[in-house]
């Protein structure tokens, strides 16, 4: 930007691109130097981000923090314009989220459902991708395509689909199990309610992780391999050794954003919860936190949870980072 | 398959023909019971469509029924044909959405991407962080705020809060800086072209495929949000696919008549998405998803 010095104070703003003459149609008379214009063009065009990241993330953060800091005074009867009013309450709605059981319950399921859903998810995606990067596997568009498909359905809708395959009265499973006469476990029950939702999950995010891999194996340099054929290697050991380690970047990204998401899971229980009586509202914390703001109509104890909960996140995606980051480094070295 | 002769050669492994032709059976037959596992679903909603409410639970799941136009004709009659109009919506949410996102994240990321400016590093971090924080840490202060200013429950509440998205930002950040040429730009400008037109004629062309991948994930991301709306709406002529079939089974859940209902919504609300990403995919950089750029 600085190379262009254009005709003195009078700079072109709008011009014919083949137009190579610099003949000027209009000539705006504005800050003389070329230079200034170059510089606040970016953040003209980021203006539209920067207004919507202002006004949908940045203020609802302020405003969650603001709630969470207060509470409603009731005033006499609590009667009459006036009587509730907002006070403030310092962290008193923090040390409520601490003691609350049912927060802290609903973060130890979640952590439950993601310690079967992550590994589950992610092993099968980089096995499917090693599969596809195969030479001489069959079919492999095909059934690439196939096992991407269930990105194209809606969480809620795939939870519904597969709550009615764990119903008894219509699944195909219950069918079999009752023709070889099997014992027929209770999917909405206890334990079996994680591995019914892990397996919604596994079902809808499996494909999108199989895609990041395998596209980061397809990067790899074919000659890589060369070498190790020669001297002998298998495909299971080439995979083993040398397109794992490869792939470890994405398999760090797809497990950052996996563990983000179960953090968040909240369309899988919430579609279930009409088909069975054994699932509680506060679940999962998304659904503790929507209990509470608006069951409970507590705006300020789920901002603080909220909050908590956000905290949290920024709080295991960091540890993460430095622990990924360490590992790669020593990996190097 | 050059590697091959050379093991051939070397190792003294069977000739390399009888070895090109031979399947990978193990791969194979993985790739093809991952493919079964992600067809099941799919194929018992279509199987479950053609039934009857008798039928659904009598007969075996994976046989055809008979009741497929008379599922199809009740859903299209209830409350007056209710369920066109949340298909309405939801084209209109995911559409108008993607549409703007793209747009913006076109401005965004080709500035953060092709300019070098002060603070570019602190704003591109402050976006990306943006992606950590929990759904609902935004959405419920959003209708917080929405509904004191009159418009919670709106069409606005659903498609304003989903234009900004992080994500479209980087990738196309990350696509302006390999696809756009420093150099086309600055010739550019030596021959006069103001910035805004340098942008649309130049940088916006060329950074099409990654707009349309941008366009493309956002659409699905809106499509299929559920929270957004369970929290923003109330009035379910407002509502999209997504909350107007989960209202469905909620009231269903007490008379199994309404499965036949909610199934045969289930099979027509994912039919568009699957559609549309046969007939796309070959326009999809997924690539990006990645951040590896085919120059």
């Amino acid at each position: 930007m600085t190379s262009a010095p254009l005709k003195g104070s009078d700079r072109v703003t709008v011009g014919p691109l083949a137009d190579g003459t610099g003949t000027a149609k209009s000539v705006r008379p504005s800050r003389p130097r070329r230079r200034g214009r170059g510089r606040s063009a970016p953040y003209w065009f980021l203006t539209p981000t920067l207004v919507l990241f202002a006004a949908f993330t940045v203020v609802p953060i302020g405003y969650a923090i603001w709630l969470s800091l207060h509470k409603v005074q009731v005033k006499g009867i609590g009667l009459g314009k006036g009587a509730r009013e907002q006070v403030w309450n310092g962290f008193g709605n923090y040390t409520d989220v601490l003691h609350d059981s049912e927060f802290g319950h609903s973060v130890l399921r979640a952590f439950g459902y993601g310690l079967i859903v992550i590994p589950t998810m992610l092993g099968l995606a980089l096995l499917f991708a090693l599969m596809l990067d195969t030479p001489k596997a069959r079919s492999a568009p095909f059934t690439r395509l196939m096992i991407f498909l269930p990105y194209a359905v809606p969480g809620i809708i795939a939870a519904l689909m597969w709550g009615f395959l764990y119903l008894p009265a219509v699944s195909p499973f219950y069918y079999l199990l009752d023709k070889f006469g099997l014992p027929q476990p209770d999917l909405f029950d206890g334990g079996n309610l994680y591995l019914s939702f892990a397996n919604i999950a596994v079902w809808g995010g499996t494909g999108f992780n199989m895609i990041v891999i395998y596209t980061a194996l397809r990067a790899i340099p074919p000659d890589i391999y060369e070498a190790a054929r020669i001297d002998g290697a298998s495909n299971f050991k080439i995979a083993l050794r040398i397109k794992i380690p490869i792939v470890m970047p994405s398999l760090v990204l797809t497990f950052f954003f996996s563990v983000i998401a179960t953090l968040q899971v909240f369309t899988e229980p919430m579609a279930l919860k009409p088909l069975t009586n054994s699932l509680p509202s506060t679940w999962s914390p998304l659904m503790a936190i929507y209990d509470s703001a608006f069951l409970k109509s507590d705006i300020y104890g789920a901002s603080a949870t909220a909050v908590v909960l956000a905290l949290a996140t920024y709080l295991v995606s960091f540890t993460l980072l430095r622990v990924s980051d360490r590992y790669t480094r020593e990996d190097r070295a | 398959m050059t590697p091959l002769t050379l093991t051939a050669d070397t190792t003294g492994k069977p000739p390399v023909k009888s070895r090109a032709r031979r399947t990978a059976w193990v791969p194979t037959l993985v790739l093809l019971l991952g493919a079964l596992y992600c067809l099941v679903p799919i194929a018992w909603v279509v199987m479950a469509a053609t039934k009857d409410r008798s039928e659904l639970f009598s007969t075996f799941t994976f046989a055809p029924g008979t009741g497929f136009f008379d599922n199809l004709s009740e859903l299209n009659a209830y409350r007056d044909g209710i369920y066109w109009t949340w298909m309405g919506n939801s084209a209109l949410y995911a559409g108008f959405g993607a549409l703007l996102s793209a747009a913006v994240s076109a401005g965004g990321g080709y500035a953060l991407g092709r300019f070098a400016f002060r603070g570019r590093e602190f704003i591109f971090k402050l976006i990306l962080a943006g992606v950590l924080v929990p759904s609902i840490v935004l959405t419920v202060p959003q209708y917080l705020l929405l509904s004191k200013m009159g418009m919670a429950d709106s069409y606005w509440s659903m498609l304003l809060p989903s234009i900004l998205s992080p994500y479209g930002v980087y990738l196309v950040r990350i696509y302006a800086a390999a696809a756009v040429p420093a150099e086309l730009l600055e010739a550019a400008r030596m021959d006069g072209a103001s910035e805004w037109r340098i942008f649309s004629r130049i940088a916006v062309p060329m950074m099409m495929p990654g707009l349309i991948t941008v366009f493309l994930f956002q659409f699905v991301a809106i499509w299929n949000n559920f929270l957004l709306p369970y929290v923003m709406l109330a009035d379910d002529t407002k509502f999209p696919l997504t909350l107007g079939l989960y209202t469905l089974l909620a009231q269903g859940a007490s008379q199994p008549a309404l499965y036949t209902l909610v199934i045969t919504g289930c099979l027509l609300a994912i039919i568009p998405l699957i559609a549309l990403f046969l007939v796309i995919q070959r326009f999809w950089s997924l690539d990006l998803l990645s951040g590896s750029v085919k120059a």
